[in-house]
C-alpha cells in the first residue's frame, strides 16, 4: 500500500472481445434511450423550483403538524392549491409549495398570507427557509440553462472534430447524446428535480464521458499508427483492453467520491450525486459499447482497409 | 523527465507556497493586527452554508421610460408655446420611445427649428438627449435614442443601489452586499438575516413624497376636473380626495426626517426638515393657502391632509398619520434615504434560517470528507508509492483551488463544494493515465528511467485532450449560463487549471526527486 500497488482491476494481457458485443450494446442503448425519450414526454421531468417558478417554504413545527388544519388555514388565506409535504426527522418538518404567480407583487403577497396562515394554524412554527422565484425569472433561467448546455455540447463536438478524424467526432457526439437522454430518463424515473444544480451535474457527466471517449480514441489512433496491418475491429478491441485499467480506475475514483454524497449528503446534494453515479456507469460503458462500435461501423472502410487486405500491400 | 532547472523548481515551489498563503486566511477571521494594505481574502460562504437572505430585484425600466417621455411631452408643449407655434395630436408613443405631434401645415419648418432647442448633451454622454425628425406622414417625432435610454437605465440602477444601501444601513443590518446584475437587476444579500420581511418592505417602497394642495372646489364623488387627480387615503383606500396634479413641494427637497412622539398627544409622528429651496417653496405655499387642506402624498397615496393653520416658514414640519413606532421609524428612514428612481420588484427570494443549516451542513461536509478520503485510499491501494505522490498533489490541488477562489472572492455553496470534490476525483485521472502508461512501458521491457520518460511523454497528449474538452465546455457554460451556474463553471475551470499543474508538473517533480535520490532498479508499478 505504501510502496507497491495492492490491487488491479484486470490482469495484464487481458483480451476481452468487446466488439463481439457491439450489436447487443447498441440495441440495449437504443431501447433505453427510446424509453427515456418517451418518459421525457410522458410523465415528463420533475421541474425544480428554478425552472417552474413559485414559492417553497420550509417549516419546522414543535409537534408533528396537523396537515388537515394547515391545509384548511392555507385555503382560508386564499392558497387553495398549496402542496404540503413532510420532511426531516420525526415528521416535524413541512414543505409548503405554492404555484408560480403572474407578478412579483402577487408572489410576495402569497408568501405573507402563507406566513400568517402558518402562525394561526401551527403556533410556534419556525420558518427554516423561504425560496421564491418569479415566472419570468424561471423562464429565463430555463432557456439560459438549456442554451448553455447545448452550446457546451457544440463546443465539445468542435474540439473533437478539430483534433480527430470526423468518424471519431461523430461517434463521440452520438454517444454523448445517447448518454444524456438516458440521464434524463433516469431523472424522470427517480423524480430528481430538474434545476440549475442538475444541469451542472449533466454537464459534469458529459465532460466525464467525453474524457473517457477521448482516452480510448487516443489509444485507437496511436495503435492505428503502430499496427498498420491490424484489422480495425481487432485494433479497437486491443485499444479498449489496454486502457481498461485506466478506464475502471478513473470511474472508480469518481464513483467513490460521489458515493457518500449520494447516500448521506442530504437533500441538497444527493440528487446531484445520484446523477453523477448513474452518469459514470453510463459514460464508462458507452465508451466501450457505443462509441467504439460506431467508430468501427463508420471507419471500417475509410480509416482502414478491411481484414482481407493482403499484407504485402502495406509497408 | 529528471532535469528541472533551479529556476523551474523555485517557480513550482513558489507557486505552491503562494497557494498556501492565499488559502490560509480561510481558516481564521482577519486578525486585528493585520495591516490594512495586505490582502486578506476569503471564500464567501453561500447562503445555504451560513444562513441569510438573497433577494433579486428588478427595476421597472418601463416606468423610467414613461416618466422621461412625459417630461419630454411637457417640455415640447412649453417650447412650442414659447415659440407661439400651433400643433395638433401631441402624444407619447411608448414602444418607439418618442413624442409625436402634427405641426400646423405652414409651420412645419419653424416647429422643427424651435424643437432643436430640446437637444442637449448630458456631461460625459455620447448620445444626444433627444433626436428631432420629420416623419413621412408630416408629423414631427422627438425620439429618445436607445443609447440614451440605456445610459438612463444604468444611471437609475446605480442610483437605486445607493438608496437601497442607505435604507438597509438604516436598519442596522450588517455586511449587506448590494450589487448590479445584468441589464436591470440588483442582487441584495443579507447574511444572517433569515426573515427579510422588514427589508423587503423597505426595498419595495419607492418612497416618492410630494406635497399637493387639495382642490376644495371639486365636487366630491364627481370625476375630477382637468388638472386634478383623485388619490386614495393610505389608511382607507375607499376614501379618495381630489388634489391638484401640480406638485407644490417635491420630496426631493427633504433634508432630514426623524421619528418621535408628539409630546401633546403621545402619538408617533415623523418630523421633517427641508433644504433652503424647499423651505422657501413651502413657506410660499403655506402662506398663500391658510385655512385650506394640504395633502402629504407618498407613492400616490395620501398619508395625511391637514388644514394649514399658520404659514410654515421655518422649513420644518410634522407628519402624523396613525403611525406605530415601527412604521414611523421606517417612514423616517425612507424619507432620509431618498426616493427610488423607479419601482423595484422582488423577482427571486431565498432565505435560509440558521436551524436548517446545521444538519444539512454536517451531512454535506461529512460526506464530502468521506469522498475525499475514499479517493486518497483508492490511489494508495491501486498505485502504491506513485499513488501517494498523486495524493500529495491532490491535497496541493485543493489548496490551490481554494487560493484561486479566495483571490477571486468567489462564493462557495454546498453544490459548489460537491463540484470541487468531483473535480478532485477526476484530477487523479491524469496520474492514473501516467501510471498505467509507465507500467505498460515497463512491461514492454524499458528500463525504469526510460519507462518514466516515455510514460509521461505519451500520457501528456491524452491529458491535454481530455482536460481541454472539459475546459471548453465549462467556459461556454460560463459565458452563456445564468449567474448561479457561472459560479459552478468558475469552480470547475479553476479546478482544471490547478489539476493540469499539480497532477503533471508537481507529481513529475516529486517523482524525479525520488528517482534521483533512490535510483531504484525497478519501479513500483
Amino acid at each position: 500500500m505504501f510502496y507497491r500497488p495492492m490491487f488491479r482491476f484486470v490482469p495484464d494481457g487481458t483480451k476481452i472481445r468487446f466488439m463481439n458485443g457491439r450489436f447487443a450494446g447498441l440495441i440495449v442503448s437504443a431501447v433505453l434511450s427510446t424509453a427515456s425519450i418517451i418518459l421525457f414526454f410522458y410523465p415528463g421531468l420533475n421541474m425544480g423550483l428554478d425552472f417552474k417558478g413559485g414559492v417553497v417554504l420550509q417549516v419546522q413545527t414543535p409537534t408533528p403538524p396537523d396537515f388537515a388544519a394547515l391545509r384548511a388555514a392555507l385555503a382560508k388565506a386564499g392558497l387553495q392549491n398549496a402542496a404540503l409535504q413532510s420532511f426531516g426527522k420525526g415528521g416535524k418538518g413541512v414543505l409548503i409549495s405554492l404555484e408560480s404567480r403572474d407578478s412579483a407583487a402577487a408572489t410576495q403577497t402569497a408568501i405573507e398570507h402563507a406566513q400568517t396562515a402558518l402562525d394561526n394554524a401551527a403556533p410556534g412554527a419556525k420558518l427554516l427557509s423561504t425560496q421564491a422565484i418569479g415566472a419570468s425569472v424561471s423562464r429565463q433561467l430555463f432557456t439560459q440553462g438549456l442554451a448553455a448546455l447545448g452550446l457546451s455540447f457544440l463546443m465539445i463536438l468542435a474540439y473533437i472534430w478539430f483534433r480527430f478524424e470526423w468518424q471519431f467526432a461523430a461517434g463521440a457526439v452520438t454517444t454523448l447524446i445517447l448518454d444524456t437522454t438516458k440521464t434524463i430518463g433516469f431523472m424522470v424515473v427517480t423524480r430528481i428535480p430538474f434545476d440549475l444544480v442538475t444541469i451542472a451535474a449533466i454537464l459534469t457527466i458529459i465532460g466525464y464521458s467525453t474524457n473517457d471517449k477521448v482516452v480510448v480514441y487516443d489509444r485507437v489512433r496511436e495503435n492505428m499508427r503502430k499496427f498498420k496491418s491490424m484489422p480495425l475491429r481487432d485494433l479497437i478491441d486491443r485499444s479498449i483492453n489496454e486502457t481498461l485499467n485506466r478506464t475502471l480506475g478513473t470511474s472508480g475514483t469518481v464513483f467513490l467520491a460521489a458515493l457518500p454524497l449520494a447516500l448521506f449528503g442530504g437533500a441538497a446534494l444527493s440528487g446531484f450525486a445520484w446523477i453523477m453515479l448513474f452518469g459514470i456507469i453510463v459514460g464508462t460503458s458507452s465508451s466501450i459499447f457505443i462509441a467504439a462500435p460506431i467508430l468501427l461501423f463508420l471507419g471500417e472502410r475509410r480509416l482502414r482497409r478491411s481484414a482481407a487486405q493482403p499484407k504485402a500491400k502495406e509497408k | 523527465m529528471l532535469y528541472f532547472s533551479r529556476a523551474k523548481i523555485f517557480g513550482i515551489l513558489l507557486l505552491c507556497g503562494l497557494g498556501v498563503l492565499l488559502s490560509l486566511p480561510n481558516l481564521w477571521s482577519r486578525p486585528a493586527f493585520w495591516p490594512g494594505i495586505l490582502p486578506w481574502t476569503q471564500v464567501h460562504l453561500g447562503l445555504d452554508l451560513r444562513g441569510g437572505s438573497y433577494l433579486l430585484l428588478q427595476i421597472d425600466t418601463d416606468a423610467i421610460k414613461k416618466q422621461d417621455l412625459n417630461t419630454l411631452l411637457d417640455q415640447t408643449r412649453q417650447t412650442l408655446r414659447a415659440a407661439k407655434l400651433g400643433y395638433t395630436d401631441l402624444h407619447v408613443d411608448l414602444p418607439n420611445h418618442q413624442v409625436l405631434l402634427h405641426p400646423l401645415s405652414d409651420q412645419g419648418d419653424a416647429a422643427m427649428k424651435a424643437l432643436q432647442k430640446l437637444i442637449s448633451y448630458a456631461p460625459g454622454a455620447n448620445s444626444p438627449s433627444v433626436a428631432v425628425s420629420q416623419t413621412t406622414a408630416g408629423a414631427i417625432a422627438i425620439t429618445i435614442p436607445r443609447a440614451t435610454l440605456a445610459a438612463r437605465d444604468s444611471q437609475a440602477i446605480t442610483q437605486a443601489i445607493t438608496i437601497i444601501q442607505r435604507r438597509i444601513d438604516g436598519t442596522g443590518v450588517l455586511n449587506a452586499s448590494i450589487a448590479r446584475q445584468g441589464r436591470n437587476e440588483i442582487v441584495v444579500q443579507l447574511p444572517g438575516i433569515s426573515d427579510p420581511g422588514r427589508v423587503k418592505k423597505l426595498i419595495g417602497t419607492t418612497a416618492h413624497m410630494t406635497f399637493q394642495m387639495v382642490d376644495s372646489n371639486a365636487t366630491p364623488g364627481a370625476p375630477p376636473p382637468p388638472g386634478d387627480e383623485l388619490l386614495p387615503m393610505a389608511n382607507n383606500p375607499e376614501k379618495k380626495l381630489p388634489v391638484f396634479s401640480n406638485v407644490a413641494v417635491d420630496g426631493s427637497s427633504l433634508e432630514g426626517a426623524q421619528a418621535s412622539t408628539d409630546p401633546q398627544t403621545g402619538q408617533w409622528v415623523v418630523n421633517f426638515t427641508l433644504n433652503s429651496v424647499g423651505a422657501r417653496e413651502f413657506a410660499d405655499v403655506t402662506s398663500n393657502n391658510v385655512g385650506k387642506l394640504f395633502a402629504i402624498v407618498l407613492d400616490g397615496k395620501i398619508i395625511e391632509a391637514p388644514v394649514i393653520q399658520t404659514p410654515i416658514t421655518g422649513g420644518s414640519g410634522q407628519i402624523s398619520g396613525h403611525f406605530t413606532a415601527q412604521s414611523a421609524t421606517d417612514l423616517a428612514l425612507l424619507l432620509r434615504a431618498g426616493a427610488l428612481p423607479a419601482p423595484l420588484s422582488i423577482v427571486e427570494e431565498q432565505s435560509v434560517g440558521p436551524e436548517l443549516g446545521a444538519d444539512a451542513i454536517r451531512a454535506g461536509t461529512l460526506s464530502l470528507i468521506a469522498g475525499f478520503i475514499f479517493v486518497l485510499g483508492f490511489m494508495a491501494f491501486f498505485y502504491g508509492l506513485f499513488g501517494w505522490f498523486a495524493n500529495i498533489a491532490l491535497v496541493m490541488n485543493l489548496v490551490l483551488m481554494l487560493a484561486i477562489l479566495s483571490a477571486m472572492g468567489a462564493t462557495l455553496t454546498l453544490p459548489g463544494m460537491a463540484g470541487i470534490l468531483l473535480t478532485l476525483g477526476m484530477a487523479v485521472d491524469a496520474n492514473i493515465l501516467i501510471n498505467e502508461r509507465v507500467r505498460e512501458e515497463v512491461r514492454n521491457g524499458r528500463k525504469p528511467l526510460a519507462a518514466l520518460e516515455a510514460g509521461y511523454k505519451r500520457a501528456y497528449a491524452t491529458i491535454i485532450d481530455s482536460n481541454v474538452t472539459t475546459l471548453l465546455a465549462h467556459i461556454t457554460l460560463f459565458i452563456f449560463g445564468s449567474p448561479p451556474v457561472r459560479g459552478f463553471a468558475v469552480t470547475i475551470c479553476a479546478g482544471i487549471i490547478t489539476t493540469m499543474f499539480t497532477a503533471t508538473v508537481l507529481v513529475r517533480l516529486i517523482t524525479s526527486r525520488w528517482y534521483v535520490a533512490r535510483r531504484p532498479a525497478s519501479l513500483p508499478v
